[in-house]
């Protein structure tokens, strides 16, 4: 009598117990930690203050530096040498020194994250993982100097909100917009505590790049999950990662949902979120024409190769708009390798781009491309919030790298519909 | 049993407070002294400095959502705020609160029945929230056991230094 969520069927098996209801606190074992350079240090201070002999379970745990790179104090490079010092004394499975790329690229990109697992980090954004149908969620540093310390942590069961999406996607429109539009008609609050299912037949069309792209804006809307099915594009995306058939994992059919919304996708217009939420959302229309200062395509929402290339194809043969900055972050080495081997790079040099390092860089106000009192920028990253890229004084509208790319050759933002090489 | 009771003046906030002004990107590796007096700076500048120990943020909607940063309640809490109650918390900024040992309650209604600089009281084991000034009483949803016993034991470190410092941990297993 099996009718269990995606979320109740992992934290049941990683707790060890036979069924799990939503509501229900389970302690259960971690199957892969993430900590990042802001946090990484001080969480491995805490783990040997706190009397434990190490960690409990080195190989599960994945170290990158992707916030502060390059390290851009003298402050940051004294931490980031604390990091290297504790990863090599921690015997930590697995270390990613800077410039490799953002961790929510690596985790899925060197195939650490597989359907089924119980997953934590030290980073909000790590719903991402979801879209390989990974109960994968973002705690502080004192739960992961526990998780890290003991391998468990405890976790409520959430409820789950289903999104049953149908329909097809109109040529210029892409599975950003999806997720933005879902924001604007839900609200920053819809799956608070909760596990969202992304499902229906509009997602059996999806690349796991869209799917990546989706789960980690799943928190913008308060989730503790993000989940997709895995089917045949998981397995094929782990096959080109040498991981051997994990099978089919997906809710049972008469699971029970606190709500199931339908949504129709056919309709949608390319979208943008407009400051200072990521709730509030309109079509590109009603905000086309607004001048912009810089635009940003990076992070890790959209930085990957399928980003990079759906800019590349608007950004062919243009310019930049006198005044833009167009600042290109490829979300990991292997991104800007393989942007770099298919030209891609070259046509967004060309057409005015200044590429960054592999990293997050302005994405949360870090350093390299932060926006002046009263300048208006436009990017693919996940976060509008006042004083998210700099000045507490700027604004920050969020779109599609082709939305994105597009403005940046008007100078304002501007439908990619309305360019050539929008093809979809 | 802790304190469960707090009483003190209210700060007011409105929907949507982010961990991004509660703990600004540009500190996040600074220390706590130096962090703290940032907190909330861009929605109320005289808050870090004006604010004592016991008093209470009242906020709307969604409050501490963003990021994962743990020293958005750190912040607050080296403050000495007693606790927080929102019509709605982040669920990343409540296992955070939990986990540093700062109460913070979920209670409906809460936005519109206080204005900056009430007399709150907060009873944390029952729930009831009270304006001293109104005479408005609200009920908030009290945190399950398990939330509870880690806010009583002062946070998930202190939890974890009794199952490694030889103190034993009758509760771990
Ligand atoms: S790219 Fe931005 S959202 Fe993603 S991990 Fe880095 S700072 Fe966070």
């Amino acid at each position: 009598m099996a009718r269990l969520t995606l979320a109740e069927k992992i934290l049941g098996r990683a707790a060890g117990v036979a069924e799990v209801a939503a509501g229900e606190f389970v302690v259960a074992d971690i199957d892969l930690a993430m900590i990042h350079d802001i946090f990484a240090a001080r969480v491995f201070d805490l783990v040997l203050d706190s009397g434990a002999p190490g960690l409990a379970d080195p190989e599960a745990v994945v170290v990158v530096i992707d916030h502060l790179v390059p390290a851009p104090t003298p402050e940051a490079a004294d931490l980031h040498r604390r990091i290297r010092e504790h990863v090599a004394a921690l015997d930590v499975g697995t270390f990613y020194d800077a410039g490799e790329g953002i961790c929510h690229q690596l985790l899925p990109e060197r195939g650490h994250v597989r359907p089924g697992m119980l997953v934590v980090g030290t980073d909000s954004h790590m719903t991402t993982h979801g879209a390989l149908a990974a109960a994968a969620t973002g705690i502080g540093t004192s739960d992961m100097v526990y998780a890290l310390a003991t391998g468990r942590l405890w976790f409520q069961v959430p409820e789950t909100i289903r999104f049953e999406l149908s329909g097809t996607l109109s040529p210029g429109v892409v599975w950003k917009d999806v997720i933005l539009a879902l924001a604007g008609r839900f609200g920053s609050d819809v799956a608070q505590y909760r596990a969202i299912e992304f499902a229906g037949p509009a997602v059996k069309e999806t690349d796991m790049a869209s799917r990546l792209t989706v789960s980690n804006m799943a928190v913008e809307i308060g989730a503790k999950f993000g989940l997709f099915d895995a089917d045949e594009v998981t397995e094929a995306y782990l096959r080109e990662r040498g991981i051997e058939a994990t099978g089919p994992l997906a809710a049972d059919p008469d699971a029970s949902y606190e709500a199931v919304h339908d949504v129709f996708l056919s309709d949608l217009d390319p979208q943008v979120a407009l400051p200072n939420e990521v709730d509030r959302v309109a079509p590109v229309g009603d905000v086309a024409g607004q001048p912009i200062e810089q635009a940003f395509i990076g992070s890790c929402t959209n930085g990957r190769l399928e980003d990079l290339e759906a800019a590349a194809a608007i950004l062919e043969g243009k310019r930049v708009a006198p005044g833009v900055r167009l600042l290109v972050a490829p979300a990991s080495r292997r991104v800007l390798q393989e942007a770099s081997a298919r030209g891609i790079l070259d046509t967004l040099i060309a057409a005015g781009a200044s590429v960054l390092p592999s990293g997050c860089g302005p994405c949360f106000g870090g350093h390299g491309g932060l926006l002046g009192a009263g300048e208006r920028a436009i990017g693919t990253h996940n976060r509008n919030f006042v004083g998210r890229m700099g000045s507490a004084q700027a604004e920050i509208y969020l779109a599609s790298p082709a939305t994105v790319a597009a403005s940046a050759i008007a100078g304002r933002i501007a439908d990619p519909r309305s360019m050539e090489g929008a093809g979809g | 049993m802790a304190e469960t009771i707090v009483r003190g003046r209210v700060w007011h906030f409105g929907h949507d407070i982010s961990t991004d002004l509660l703990s600004p990107g540009g500190f996040a590796i600074g220390s706590v002294d130096e962090r703290k007096m940032h907190t909330l700076e861009s929605v109320n500048p005289g808050f870090a400095g004006d604010v004592r120990p016991g008093d209470v943020v009242v906020t709307g909607r969604n409050f501490g959502c963003g990021s994962s940063r743990e020293t958005a309640p750190e912040n607050l809490k080296a403050l000495g705020v007693g606790c927080i109650v929102a019509e709605s918390l982040s669920r990343l900024f409540l296992r955070n609160a939990v986990a540093i040992g700062l109460p913070a309650l979920v209670c409906p209604g809460v936005h519109e029945a206080f204005a900056d600089g009430d007399d709150i009281e907060v009873d944390l084991a029952s729930g009831r929230v009270v304006n001293h000034r109104t005479g408005a009483m609200l009920e908030a949803s009290a945190l399950p056991e398990e939330m509870r016993e880690i806010l009583d034991a002062g946070g998930i470190l202190a939890v974890l230094r009794r199952q490694f410092g030889g103190e034993g941990d009758p509760s771990s297993g």
